[in-house]
């Protein structure tokens, strides 16, 4: 662990990551970059800002059922940014890590039910095909 | 689960020097995140100065029944640092002539230093304003002999502040240890009993909150309303505010950041969240911080990374507020902790 670093070794394994960081696509750095969309077009950057700010606020729903409700969601468009940032939103609330996965079976059932769902479609071809 | 202090394993981590190295290494001195006395420049926020005092903190010993992963101070069974009846009376005799109104009491836990019950009746003569105990709730039933604590807080009027990671057992007892959360429900319950966090009580009972592991505290007013619903849905436990609280980078929190591989990403997130707003009030500036052989510190924090206040004045024997005020603060990144977001000092958020 740290005992044997001297700061040249802290300098780089953060070099190493950076590296190894860049041959994928996702980075976990670009995360923090996000605001930066408004650079290269910034009304729409701005609008789309002013609304995701606006999204989250509490309303009819509580800001803790609004971070829960991302965080499902982010797992069903399977988002590496927005898993990321709503674990750490949610830890950030309170919220456990039993909510959170009770959340995304919420998640997940609807997605393996819309699936399953059509396999009433399929039962209806078979039907109608079939002798 | 941890069971000793840095100190008691040997660890390179119970050196404060260690510490404050690798606080101004590696991303610090590669120059990818600012030092903490460029950043406040920024906004001719450098030097920071002490203002006027309000609030008195004592440290009388590291010595505690727990040994939580988190704790800035390395404390625990182990550790021996107790402040003496000759350091308590030269406290006293500065509680006398401070013109704070705050006497804020801590450690490790404080009610393990053998002078604590007369120097708690003493200091309260004085008739301080505010008189706080910070009190980790499990020494009220970790022996008999500490059974009647609340009893003793209350005939001294002492306002009590308790650390409650989490409204649920298992976050809390990850942290502070197993069993923590239901004998702090159950010291809760009692405080309760006597009238203390009670609405429109005149005992005060705060609970200080924060975060099990590498990620910074919430808004301190969402937090306190979630702890106040659960609380008294499941326990019918009621308590005044709620602090939220940011861990420091020092000592165990430090060592635990190194060790699970978060230290950089948290100082990142420190950084990200820097609030010049906070800086304006951190508590240094209205804090003096004295340790258990009377030294003198800007903070706490500072206290345990063995940064002595920056004044003629270093020893509680010394004391004296002309020559404190107006000096400039030490400073260093930890200092980041009372910066990010909403600011964090031991009265919960300052911005
Ligand atoms: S955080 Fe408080 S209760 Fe926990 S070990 Fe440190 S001083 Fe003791
Ligand atoms: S760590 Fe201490 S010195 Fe630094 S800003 Fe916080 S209170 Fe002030």
């Amino acid at each position: 662990m740290y005992q044997n670093y001297s700061t040249n070794d802290f300098r780089f394994i953060s070099l190493l990551k950076f590296k190894q960081m860049q041959k994928t696509y996702y980075d976990p750095a670009d995360l923090k970059k996000f605001g930066k969309i408004s650079e290269w077009n910034e009304e729409l950057g701005k609008k789309f800002f002013d609304y995701y700010g606006k999204v989250f606020e509490e309303g009819a729903l509580t800001e803790r059922e609004k971070s829960l409700i991302a965080l499902a969601v982010a797992h069903t468009i399977q988002c590496p940014y927005c898993i990321d940032a709503y674990t750490g939103d949610g830890l950030q609330r309170g919220i456990t890590k039993e909510e959170m996965m009770e959340a995304l079976h919420v998640a997940a059932a609807i997605r393996g039910g819309a699936s399953l769902v059509h396999g009433v479609q399929m039962m209806n071809k078979v039907n109608k095909l079939d002798m | 689960m941890i069971t000793k202090s840095l100190h008691k394993r040997e660890s390179e981590l119970a050196n404060s020097k260690r510490q404050l190295e690798i606080l101004s290494n590696s991303i610090f001195k590669s120059g990818d995140l600012p030092m903490f006395a460029s950043k406040i420049a920024e906004t001719n926020q450098f030097p920071l100065k002490a203002r006027k005092l309000e609030i008195l903190q004592i440290n009388v010993g590291y010595m505690c029944n727990q040994v939580c992963e988190h704790c800035h101070v390395d404390a625990g069974p182990d550790r021996k640092e107790i402040m003496t009846k000759e350091t308590m009376l030269q406290c006293l005799e500065v509680i006398k002539k401070t013109k704070s109104h705050t006497l804020d009491l801590t450690g490790g836990a404080p009610e393990m230093n053998p002078n604590f019950r007369w120097f708690v009746d003493e200091a309260s003569k004085v008739g301080i304003k505010d008189f706080i105990v910070r009190s980790n709730l499990t020494i009220m039933k970790a022996n008999k002999k500490f059974a009647d604590l609340p009893e003793f807080f209350k005939s001294h009027n002492v306002h009590v502040v308790s650390s409650m990671p989490h409204w649920t057992r298992g976050k809390t007892d990850k942290q502070r240890g197993t069993g923590v959360f239901d004998q702090s429900i159950e010291a809760l319950r009692d405080l309760n009993a006597i009238g203390y966090g009670m609405p429109d009580s005149n005992l005060r009972l705060d609970l200080v909150y924060n975060p099990s592991g590498a990620f910074l505290p919430g808004s301190q007013s969402s937090l306190e309303k979630d702890f106040k619903k659960t609380l008294l849905e499941d326990f019918n436990i009621h308590f005044h505010n709620l602090f939220a609280i940011t861990n420091l980078p020092v000592s165990r929190f430090l060592d635990y950041l190194i060790a699970s591989d978060n230290y950089e990403d948290y100082m990142y997130n420190l950084v990200e969240a820097y609030n010049p707003a906070a800086v304006e009030n951190v508590m240094c500036t209205n804090t003096l911080s004295v340790s258990w052989d009377g030294y003198l510190y800007d903070c706490d924090f500072n206290q345990m990374l063995q940064l002595p206040v920056n004044s003629k004045a270093k020893h509680i024997s010394e004391y004296n507020e002309e020559l404190l005020f107006n000096r400039d603060i030490v400073i260093s990144q930890h200092c980041y902790g009372c910066t990010a977001g909403a600011g964090s000092s031991c009265q919960g958020s300052v911005a």
